[in-house]
């Protein structure tokens, strides 16, 4: 079981407190409506599935609520740092 | 009858205590302090097993976790009983019954051992050769024969009486083992002021020192210094011992799985005791000390009952005072077996051989037995054993300088101790990510980087010697306290070993013709292991996969090293070459209740109650799951059937007043200046115009387009939203709503609070709805003039406060009583008491769903399975269109979503009145359609409906709305039934009754 710091709480929980969110920095078209097929299916569908470092969202369901945003390695699950929603993921 | 293979001293049994046990319904003696296994020895039983896939006879092969032979099921009764147990592990009391397995009609005589004669039919991969055709064969009759003829214990039939506990902890160092390295380490941290918990898989702490009778430590005899170490550990309050605890996994961030055996040695335990513990412990270090296995030597027949690792025999003589054998052929390639050799010859077994693989052996343990007069022969290969039931004879013969052998002498024996060396215990390093490196002069992979806190100490990392296990423990143990490492204790009589064998003994003759056990408890071949790489296994995983290698719920424990090398051989690679399959947890098996712990039975998942459960459960109701709620799916009056209920209820409902618990239904307060905006851009429907009081239908899609939730949504105040979901979707639809105002649109001013159990909700529906509550309700008008349908309004009902809405689900005039929860009872009673006044029904959901239906109201996860549309639902003329975004609404335009032909909502009229077609059935045009023809679509509600008079169903249907009119077929278990396709809405088409 995985140690995840909430980085609104600012303290390392268990991940039993939290819930996987997918991966993270998709932006929403801002105009739906003028995204062609091909950009919305890439929108809703298309996950970079990255081997390695991975940013992605994760809830702090059982704690304070808050979604946030992680980078964490898909070989060993090591999360190496977490940060809040509408921050740019830091570089490593 | 007590243990004719008893020595008369030593060992840490209690010859005082003696304690009767019965294996297969015979009865025998042992003592206080031993294992099955070791009473069983005492005993003169050697024979303890049959093997998984020849039903070979089997005994011991080790004295430990590891041990792949010795598995039996222990339990009198079946409520307690439990198969597959390693002898070596389970604890004697008085009492203990224990069964072998995997035989029939007797351990000693087992018809299925003719499995052994057709062996050579029976090769690596013959299953997925020979059971292949004809098709569907395989699970109608292959795998059930198989299943019988090989396997494993049998599964109790009885509900386990036992209960079992879960138990989180945190430590600064965890201990994994409490061998000499082990218990050094915990020694070096507890003195460094740290929380310390030391973990070891057997009753006793010790390890290899509760079978140390010769070395002495810190000028002390080994066993005074372990009883020394573990008083100074027991008296510190900030350790932690915890014996007969099986570290089986090791997950990320230094999290570590853990079986407790807490009663299960006990003859009466408390009844307070659980069965077992499952301990998961996170720790700020980790040490490993989890010590080595000694590896068994790969010679044709090499698994006789009394062919054992030599250690084994040793560790059987020194901690339990037993004889393996009278007279021992020792096969070794290891300096280890000559101790072994040199003890058991002082115990009085007559020692006939020891046979050495290697060209010399010339450490202090081989001139300590040539001093002792026991015959020495290098260069020695055992090349067959004989025996049924139990080895008489090894065939001894000298080894070519070619890797083979010549012809055997047979050496009459009824014990072949045998030592391939040692393999490290890196399972747990291993799973923790460690890396792993090939040492070449230990031959053995040894950890290498570590991969988290952690550091393996002693002879899981090839320090084998007891002064170097205790350093290197020490240092280990310091080193995770950040202090340095003590000076090391002085240890004597206990010389280093050395010299190690991989893979096939040398043979003599064709090695393809015999069978040369690697993988005892999967029983694997070194034929097999060979035959695979020559059918183009090249990866040790896929020749473990088709081999099933290491496969074995003993993990491979004993076979691993052996197998790999002889892959390596026969691929010409080299060990590191080749690789290492990955190790897998549990690093022994592990009970699914220990797992479960308390969560099982009324307390595998939690019940939600609403707060007029309890009324509803003294006037008859019977309940159903829906999630983890309970609801009333009827009220049945003595007398009365399901049918009958419903029938009365239904008619009830329609014709006078019906009253329902409402309460599960979700409910959401969304607050904020920009509440509207955010309804209006999560669902399909206007919400921004929507009037304070008024109420709307809402349909909610997830971004793909597809039907997720409904529910009404009723406006307060211009900035406060009472939103009600479907009972199982209200958690889901809060965490999409948290998750879009919190990262979609952090901008909109909007808050969210789950209100489902804030209030109890019943549900009025009927033409005398209004009357009962008339009298009730202060401080609001409910005449139809000045609160029409589709209106909440907030006012008080009996003194209480109530948000009141005038709503509908079943197409009559219908209201919803929302109050505080803890009046629900109170207002259910007194609404109930006006409903009697006019000959009101109390209805449950099996009357709510036919009800609902009969208007042709979908639900979701009944009519939508995540692949529906609002179109589909014919729910199209919902959609605001005016509005330029909505959650799901680009998706609506994908040519998918937009086609032809899609699945629509119909009606279905079965030809037969009364015949109730099944949910789910199949929707096809033809009556008897050609084989591959796909469905037209499926049944998704179907019930018989008392109003009615008559079986009535929905569906979704290709092209459906199209067909209206027409007709098609539905495949029931009775044959395939017509249908006429109409409008799904099978009563009061006008809406007439809302207002009636």
């Amino acid at each position: 079981m995985l140690l995840i710091r909430c980085p609104y709480c600012e303290m390392e929980r268990p991940e039993t407190e939290f819930r996987y969110g997918g991966e993270a920095h998709l932006v929403r078209p801002l105009h739906p409506a003028a995204a062609s097929d091909e950009e919305w299916s890439a929108f809703l569908y298309l996950r970079v599935n990255d081997k390695g470092l991975h940013a992605e969202r994760w809830r702090h369901a059982s704690g304070c609520g808050r979604y946030f945003n992680c980078l964490r390695d898909t070989i060993t699950d090591k999360i190496s740092v977490t940060y809040k929603s509408g921050e740019a993921p830091p570089s490593l | 009858m007590t243990g004719d293979n008893r020595v008369q001293s030593g060992g840490r049994i209690d010859r005082a205590k003696p304690i009767g046990f019965t294996f297969d319904g015979k009865k025998f003696t042992g003592f206080a302090g031993d294992t099955l296994a070791s009473a069983l020895l005492a005993n003169g039983v050697h024979l303890m097993g049959r093997s998984f896939k020849y039903h070979r006879p089997r005994g011991l092969l080790t004295m430990g976790s590891e041990e792949p032979n010795a598995l039996v099921g222990v339990g009198s009764q079946e409520s307690r009983f439990t198969p597959n147990l390693r002898a070596t592990q389970v604890e004697l009391y008085e009492g203990l019954t224990a069964v072998s397995q995997n035989n029939w009609p007797s351990l000693s005589l087992d018809f299925q051992a003719v499995n052994g004669l057709f062996s050579s039919f029976i090769p690596a991969g013959f299953y997925y050769k020979t059971f292949m055709h004809p098709k569907g064969a395989w699970e109608s009759l292959y795998e059930p024969l198989i299943r019988r003829a090989a396997g494993l214990g049998r599964a109790p039939k009885a509900r386990d009486a036992d209960h079992y506990a879960n138990l989180y902890a945190h430590c600064d160092v965890a201990i994994v083992g409490a061998g000499p390295a082990g218990l050094a380490a915990a020694l070096a941290a507890a003195r460094g002021g740290a929380r310390v918990m030391l973990f070891d898989e057997q009753a006793e702490l010790g390890g290899s020192l509760l079978a140390e009778s010769a070395a002495r430590i810190d000028g002390k005899p080994a066993a005074d210094w372990l009883a020394a170490t573990l008083a100074e550990l027991a008296a510190a309050p900030h350790v932690t011992l915890l014996p007969r605890t099986q570290i089986f996994g090791y997950y990320a961030q230094n999290f570590l799985a853990g079986l407790e055996r807490v009663s299960d040695h006990l003859a009466s335990p408390d009844p307070k005791l659980p069965r077992e513990r499952l301990w998961r412990v996170r720790a700020k270090r980790v040490v490993l000390a989890a010590g080595a296995h000694e590896r068994p030597l790969v010679f044709p027949d090499n698994d006789r009952p009394g062919i054992m690792l030599a250690d084994a025999a040793r560790g059987f003589l020194a901690r339990y005072g037993v004889t393996p054998g009278a007279r021992a052929v020792i096969a070794t390639a290891h300096d280890s077996a000559y101790r072994a050799a040199l003890e058991l010859a002082q115990a009085g077994v007559a020692i006939a051989l020891i046979a050495d693989l290697r060209p010399n052996a010339e450490g202090e343990w081989p001139e300590a037995a040539r001093k002792a007069g026991l015959r020495v022969e290098t260069g020695a290969a055992i090349v067959g054993t004989r025996g049924h039931l139990r080895v008489s004879h090894a065939l001894v013969a000298k080894r070519w300088a070619d890797g083979s052998a010549g012809r055997g002498e047979a050496i009459a024996c009824d014990l072949i101790a045998m030592s391939g060396g040692w393999t490290p215990s890196v399972h747990l390093f291993s799973q923790s990510r460690g890396k792993l490196a090939f040492d070449e002069t230990l031959q053995a992979f040894v950890p290498d980087v570590s991969a988290q806190a952690e550091r393996s100490a002693g002879a899981c990392r090839g320090a084998f010697a007891l002064s170097e296990a205790l350093a290197d423990g020490a240092a280990a143990g310091a080193a995770a306290v950040s202090a340095a490492a003590p000076a090391p204790v002085s240890v004597e009589g206990a010389p280093a070993a050395h010299g190690g064998f991989l893979g096939l003994s040398p043979p003599h003759g064709d090695p393809q013709k015999s069978k040369a056990f690697v993988d005892f408890q999967n029983d694997v071949t070194a034929r097999d292991v060979t035959l695979a790489t020559r059918e183009g296994m090249r990866s040790i995983e896929h020749i473990k996969r088709y081999t099933t290698t290491g496969m074995a719920t003993d993990q491979g424990k004993t076979s691993n090293m052996n197998a790999l090398a002889i892959a390596s051989q026969a691929l010409g690679k080299t060990i590191p070459q080749v690789g290492l399959t990955t190790f897998r947890l549990p690093y022994t098996p592990v009970t699914f209740a220990s797992i479960a712990g308390m969560s099982r039975r009324e307390l595998f998942d939690p019940v939600r109650q609403t707060p007029l459960h309890a009324w509803a459960a003294e006037n008859g109701a019977t309940f159903e799951e829906a999630g983890l709620w309970k609801r009333a799916s009827y009220f049945k009056r003595p007398g009365e059937d399901v049918k009958a209920a419903v029938a009365r209820e239904c008619l009830g409902t329609r014709e006078r007043a019906g009253m329902m618990d409402a309460s599960t239904l979700g409910k959401i307060e969304v607050v904020g200046p920009d509440a509207a905006e955010f309804l209006n851009r999560l669902y399909i429907n206007a919400f921004a115009k929507l009037g304070v009081g008024r109420c709307r239908y809402g349909l909610m899609l997830n971004e793909a387009g597809y039907v997720m939730d409904d529910g009404v949504i009723a406006r307060l105040a211009q900035d406060r939203f009472h939103v009600t979901t479907t009972s199982v979707g209200a958690a889901h639809v809060i965490t999409l709503m948290e998750d879009f105002a919190q990262t979609e649109w952090p901008d909109l001013k909007v808050w969210f609070t789950s209100t489902t159990e804030q209030w109890a909700t019943i549900a009025i529906n009927g033409p005398r709805a209004r009357q009962m509550l008339e009298p009730l309700v202060e401080g609001i008008d409910i005449s139809a003039a000045a609160m029409p349908h589709l209106s909440m309004r907030e006012g008080h009902i009996c003194g209480v406060p109530t948000r009141l809405a005038r709503v509908s689900f079943t197409g009559e005039l219908g209201f919803e009583v929302n109050v505080p929860a803890d009046y629900g009872r109170a207002i259910w009673e007194a609404i109930w008491a006006e409903g009697r006044k006019v000959d009101c029904v109390v209805y449950g959901l099996d009357v709510l769903l036919i009800l609902r239906a009969e208007k042709g109201f979908i639900v979701v996860g009944q009519e939508t399975d995540g692949t529906v549309t609002p179109d589909d639902l014919g729910l199209g003329k919902m959609i605001a269109q005016s509005k330029p975004d909505f959650v799901g609404k680009r998706s609506l335009a994908m040519p998918d979503l937009a086609r032809e032909g899609r699945k629509q909502l119909v009606g279905l009229l079965p030809d037969d009145s009364q015949f109730k077609l099944d949910e789910g059935a199949q929707v096809v045009d033809a009556i008897a359609p050609a084989i591959g023809t796909s469905a037209l679509g499926h049944v998704t509600s179907s019930y018989f409906s008392p109003t009615l008079g008559r079986t009535f169903a929905m569906a979704l249907v290709a092209g459906g709305r199209s067909r209206i009119g027409g007709t098609a077929y539905v495949t029931t278990m009775q044959g395939t039934a017509l249908v006429r396709i109409v409008e799904p809405i099978f009563y009061d088409k006008e809406g007439k009754r809302l207002d009636a």
